[in-house]
C-alpha cells in the first residue's frame, strides 16, 4: 500500500472541502478500500474518515419511510428491531453479508459507493426504490448504479444516508459464493400496492431489475408466476465461479426463493 | 509524521505512524504485540482480529490513526495474570489449535461471538459465526468443541 495523508473531519461540510482536494477518497468500515489499496488496485493521496461523524450514522423510522445514515454498519441494520419490524427482508440481506467481523465495520454507504458488481445492498436500494441522500441532492436508486464500480456519485460527494420506503412485503435470496459471501446470484423482491420490484445483483456489470419477473409477479405475487421466465445470459458475469448461463438461471431460481420467503 | 496515542490491554500508547499504518503493523512492529497475526491480504482470515472499544475488528484492515483515543484489547490482554482466559484454556484444554497461527484471532472472534450471542452458542451457531476466521490446518472440530467449552466456563464463572 502507497503512503496517504489521514484527515478526520469534524463535519460533512469539512469532509466535503477536505474531498475537493485531489484523489482524496471518504473511508468509512475500510472493509472494501483499504483491501484495493493493499492489492494496489487503486491509490490515493489521502483518505477522509467519515467514522467520526455522528449524524452519518444510525436508523430511524419515519413515518413510510426508514432512514438508514451512511455509516452504518451491517450488523447494526441486522440486528436493529426498525429494520427487523419494517423491512425485514433488509435485516437477513444485511446479516448475509460477508462475515461477522465485516459486518462489524463495513457501512451501508462504502458498500454502494463501491457498487460491486457482487454486493447486496444494491439489490435493496433497486428493490425497494430507495433514495441515496448525498452532501448534495438526493439520488433515486433507480439512477444510482451505472456500470461495474461505477455509480452517479460525483468526486468528493459524500453519501450521508439511505431512504428505504416500507414495502408490504418483501423476500431476499442469495445464492452465496462460500469463500468471499458475495453474491453469485442475489434478488430482492418488494411489494407494495401499485408495483412489484425485483433487483438482482451478482449477475451482470451491476445491479439490474428483472422486469419480466415483475410484470408476472404483479400479477399473481407467488413462485409459481414465475414459471416460464427465463433470463437471457448473453453479457452476464461469468467467472471461475459460475458462468453466466449459471448465473442466469440462479437469478431466476433465486427469484423464486425471495418470493417464497417474503413477508 | 503524525502521531497516534490509544489504550491497548489497559495502557497508554502512543507512537509515529504513517497515514497508511495498519493497526496489526502498530501492534506488532512499534509494541511488539506479536501475538495478533497476519495470515492474508485480502481481510478474509480473521488472523488479526482484536478488540476495538470492545468490538470485534480485522486489525489488518483498520488504520492506526483512526484508533486515535480507542480502547484496544489483543490476545496479550486477556489473561488474568498468569492464569489464562477461559476461553484460552478451553482451546488448550481440547486442543483446538494445530500450528497455532490462527488462535489468537479465533478466540478473539470467539470472545466478540459471546458479546453479539450471549452465553447459549450451539454447535451450528459457533460454526456459523466463525465464517470470518480461516484455520489453514483445518482443524475446526476441535476449534468449535472449544468455542463450546469456553463459552460453557465463562458462563459458569458469570
Ligand atoms: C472478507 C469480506 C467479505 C465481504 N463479503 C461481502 C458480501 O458478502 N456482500 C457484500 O455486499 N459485501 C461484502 N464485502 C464488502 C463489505 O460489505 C464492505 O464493507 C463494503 O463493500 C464497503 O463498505 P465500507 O464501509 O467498508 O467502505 P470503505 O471500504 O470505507 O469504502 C468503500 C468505497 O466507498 C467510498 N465511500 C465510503 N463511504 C462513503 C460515503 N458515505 N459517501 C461516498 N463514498 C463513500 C470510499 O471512498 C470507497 O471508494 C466483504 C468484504 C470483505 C473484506
Ligand atoms: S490478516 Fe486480517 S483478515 Fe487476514
Ligand atoms: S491451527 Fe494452523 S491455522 Fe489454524
Amino acid at each position: 500500500m502507497y503512503d496517504f495523508n489521514y484527515h478526520q473531519p469534524k463535519s460533512v461540510a469539512e469532509a466535503g472541502k477536505l474531498l475537493a482536494a485531489d484523489n482524496q477518497k471518504p473511508l468509512a468500515g475500510g472493509m472494501s478500500l483499504l483491501p484495493t489499496l493493499k492489492l494496489r488496485l487503486n491509490r490515493v493521496d489521502g483518505v477522509v474518515d467519515l467514522a467520526a461523524l455522528a449524524d452519518l450514522q444510525g436508523i430511524r423510522r419515519e413515518g413510510d419511510t426508514l432512514i438508514i445514515g451512511a455509516t452504518t454498519p451491517h450488523a447494526m441494520v441486522a440486528t436493529s428491531a426498525d429494520v427487523q419490524q419494517a423491512i425485514p427482508a433488509l435485516a437477513k440481506l444485511a446479516e448475509s453479508i460477508g462475515d461477522p467481523l465485516v459486518r462489524n465495520r463495513g457501512t451501508i454507504g462504502g458498500s454502494i459507493a463501491h457498487a460491486d458488481p457482487g454486493a447486496d445492498y444494491p439489490s435493496a436500494v433497486l428493490g425497494l426504490g430507495a433514495t441515496v441522500v448525498t452532501n448534495q441532492r438526493q439520488i433515486a436508486g433507480d439512477a444510482f448504479f451505472t456500470g461495474l464500480f461505477e455509480t452517479a456519485l460525483q468526486p468528493g460527494e459524500i453519501i450521508t444516508a439511505v431512504r428505504f420506503p416500507i414495502p408490504e412485503k418483501s423476500g431476499h435470496a442469495k445464492l452465496r459464493q462460500p469463500a468471499s459471501r458475495f453474491a453469485i446470484a442475489g434478488v430482492f423482491v418488494s411489494k407494495r400496492a401499485h408495483e412489484v420490484r425485483v433487483a438482482v445483483t451478482g449477475v451482470g456489470p451491476h445491479v439490474f431489475r428483472l422486469t419480466q419477473a415483475e410484470a408476472a409477479l404483479a400479477k399473481s405475487f407467488a413462485p409459481a408466476a414465475l414459471d416460464g421466465i427465463t433470463l437471457d445470459a448473453a453479457g452476464l458475469n461469468s467467472d471461475i465461479h459460475a458462468s453466466n448461463v449459471y448465473r442466469a438461471n440462479a437469478a431466476v431460481e433465486m427469484t423464486r426463493r425471495a418470493v417464497a420467503a417474503a413477508s | 509524521m503524525p502521531r497516534v496515542s490509544l489504550t491497548v490491554n489497559g495502557q497508554t500508547v502512543a507512537g509515529e505512524v504513517e497515514g497508511r499504518t495498519l493497526l496489526v503493523q502498530f501492534l506488532r512492529e512499534h509494541l511488539q504485540l506479536t501475538g495478533t497475526h497476519v495470515g492474508c491480504d485480502t481481510s478474509q482470515c480473521g488472523c488479526c482480529t482484536v478488540h476495538l472499544n470492545g468490538i470485534g475488528v480485522k486489525s489488518c484492515t483498520v488504520l492506526a490513526l483512526a484508533c486515535e483515543g480507542a480502547q484496544v484489547t489483543t490476545i496479550e490482554g486477556i489473561a488474568e495474570a498468569d492464569k489464562l482466559h477461559p476461553m484460552q484454556e478451553a482451546f488448550r484444554e481440547h486442543h483446538g489449535l494445530q500450528c497455532g497461527y490462527c488462535t489468537p484471532g479465533m478466540i478473539m472472534s470467539a470472545l466478540d461471538m459471546v458479546r453479539r450471542k450471549g452465553f447459549d452458542l450451539d454447535e451450528k451457531t459457533i460454526r456459523h459465526q466463525l465464517e470470518g476466521n480461516i484455520c489453514r490446518c483445518t482443524g475446526y472440530h476441535n476449534i468449535v468443541l472449544a468455542v463450546q467449552a469456553g463459552v460453557k466456563a465463562m458462563k459458569a464463572r458469570g
